[in-house]
């Protein structure tokens, strides 16, 4: 199981990098993100952390947020380089399956809100 | 109080095996890792609680982590392993050209003088230095630029990089083997390398069968008081060369198989070696089902069965490349790694075999670290 407890953990009481880049423009919202057991290992978190993303709360800014807070994560969910998406990670979100989606979309009000987390998955594979 | 620590990866996490200079007693702590594939665990040979594994899993891709004490805890380094410049494209199975793409880490080498400095040997075949004890990596790029990359094709695991081999008396020197491409050698510290294949004879795999490139390779091994002769288990036969790689001759001599994987040099015999035939190319298992060490006294050619202790029948495990290791204690200690889980150890220079540990995850790869 994971080192930390189950809530969702903040990801510090400093605004991460990619909320500073919008400094002065809308403020920036609090998303829960959920992580499969792997990465959070790797990250030492619990089920959820919680991370501050710029609006619009797009699939790609949360990712972005999430690797500025937990760098470990860099290359683990996206391509280093490319940023794309794993093969076997997928991305869910309030019952939908975001995995095919581009990283411009607009993630569900419910996970913008902070009512539901935007599920990092790790895919079904193996026999 | 000296001792040994065995580091053992497996295909779902990192084991480590301790005893003290007896080796009778073993303490069995792990997994590091857990469920991640660990392709190589090895430690500094000047810091020795600095060590570097190599988890990776299909899911996650690779990480690199590094323990300051012995093992005990573990830090994520750096894992972006980038080709530098355009990186082309090599042979495909098909034979068509494939571009080269980052799979994972097979082989961790750390330096001989500096525990920040790490060699990684990865899949596509490639060669990274880290200089920040593994926070981040930079591709000796000659290796693959040297000319003869377009035509390096993939073995059935991969078209890895899977051994490092440096030279202790020659600063500038290491040699590196790809399946399947052969060997390579440099003397200039990894700027300029140069293929050193003559004398092997893959026939019936290569359509040009001494070919300077395209030999699968399965490991080199070198004893540090003479780096100029080198020991080579081939997908078939077992090879020497006296002049630092320039040419190699067959050894094979009175082995069942010439098939194998890991060759493994004794610690204070340069002309002791050690071999675990293999059936066959397509059946992976010791002939006869029965898990014998070969040894030659001779620096080849004259080869002995060791099996106390080993299964004699119906045992059809494999012994992978990176699998076999050995200690700098008085009486040579001599440890292997099954795909069956088990790790086998002689304290007598394999005179006799006892198994530290039977039911863990498959075997990848072990090493051996002598404690002051």
């Amino acid at each position: 199981m994971s080192a930390s407890g189950p809530g969702p953990e903040r990801s510090g009481d400093a605004p991460n990098a990619a909320a500073e880049r919008h400094a002065g423009g809308t403020p920036p919202v609090d998303i829960r993100i959920a992580l499969p057991e792997h990465l959070r290992n790797l990250a030492q978190v619990g089920r959820e952390v919680r991370v501050r993303v710029p609006e619009p709360v797009t699939l790609g800014a949360a990712l972005d947020a999430l690797e500025a807070s937990y760098p470990v994560l860099k290359g683990a969910i996206r391509q280093h380089g490319s940023l794309e998406r794993r093969a076997f990670v997928r991305f869910f979100a309030v019952g939908a399956d975001l995995s095919h989606d581009p990283p411009d979309t607009v993630l569900p009000a419910p996970v913008v809100s902070g009512h539901e987390p935007l599920v990092v998955v790790g895919a079904m594979a193996g026999g | 109080m000296g001792g040994v620590r065995v580091l053992v990866g497996t295909r779902k996490g990192a084991f480590i095996l301790t005893s003290d200079e007896r080796r009778r007693d073993w303490r069995v702590e792990g997994p590091h890792f857990g469920g991640w594939g660990v392709y190589h665990v090895k430690g500094s040979p000047v810091s020795p609680d600095r060590l570097y594994a190599a988890p990776s899993l299909g899911w996650f891709g690779q990480q690199v982590q590094r323990s300051d004490d012995g093992g005990n805890s573990w830090t994520p380094v750096g894992n972006e392993f980038s080709y530098e410049g355009v990186p082309g494209t090599h042979q495909w199975y098909d034979g068509t050209p494939h571009p080269w793409s980052f799979t994972r880490v097979w082989h961790l080498e750390p330096s001989l003088d500096d525990p920040d400095v790490v060699y990684a040997g990865v899949e596509d075949a490639a060669l990274f230095r880290s200089d920040d004890a593994g926070v981040s990596w930079k591709e000796l790029k000659g290796l693959r630029e040297h000319g003869s990359g377009a035509r390096w094709q993939p073995g059935a695991g991969g078209m890895c990089l899977h051994t490092i081999v440096l030279d202790p008396t020659r600063p500038g020197r290491m040699f590196v083997a790809i399946s399947a491409a052969g060997v390579f050698r440099t003397d200039d510290g990894g700027v300029s390398w140069h293929a050193k294949n003559r004398g092997l004879n893959s026939e019936g795999v290569l359509p040009e069968p001494e070919a300077d490139v395209g030999h699968c390779v399965h490991r080199i091994a070198m004893h540090p008081s003479r780096p100029d002769v080198l020991f080579m288990q081939k997908h078939w036969d077992v090879m020497r060369s006296d002049d630092g790689a320039d040419s190699w001759v067959e050894v094979s001599g009175n082995l069942p198989s010439d098939f194998g994987f890991p060759v493994q040099v004794h610690a204070h015999e340069p002309e002791t070696i050690y071999v675990v035939p293999i059936k066959s190319d397509s059946e992976h298992y010791p002939p006869d089902g029965r898990l014998r060490v070969y040894r030659s006294r001779t620096g080849g050619n004259e080869w002995e069965p060791l099996t106390k202790g080993l299964p004699q029948e119906h045992c059809y495990v494999d012994v992978l490349r990176d699998a076999m290791a050995v200690d700098g204690l008085e009486r040579c200690g001599v440890y292997f790694g099954t795909t069956g889980g088990q790790v086998y150890a002689s304290s007598d220079d394999g005179d006799s075999w006892t198994a530290i540990v039977r039911d863990l995850p498959s075997v990848l790869s072990v090493e051996v670290q002598t404690l002051p």
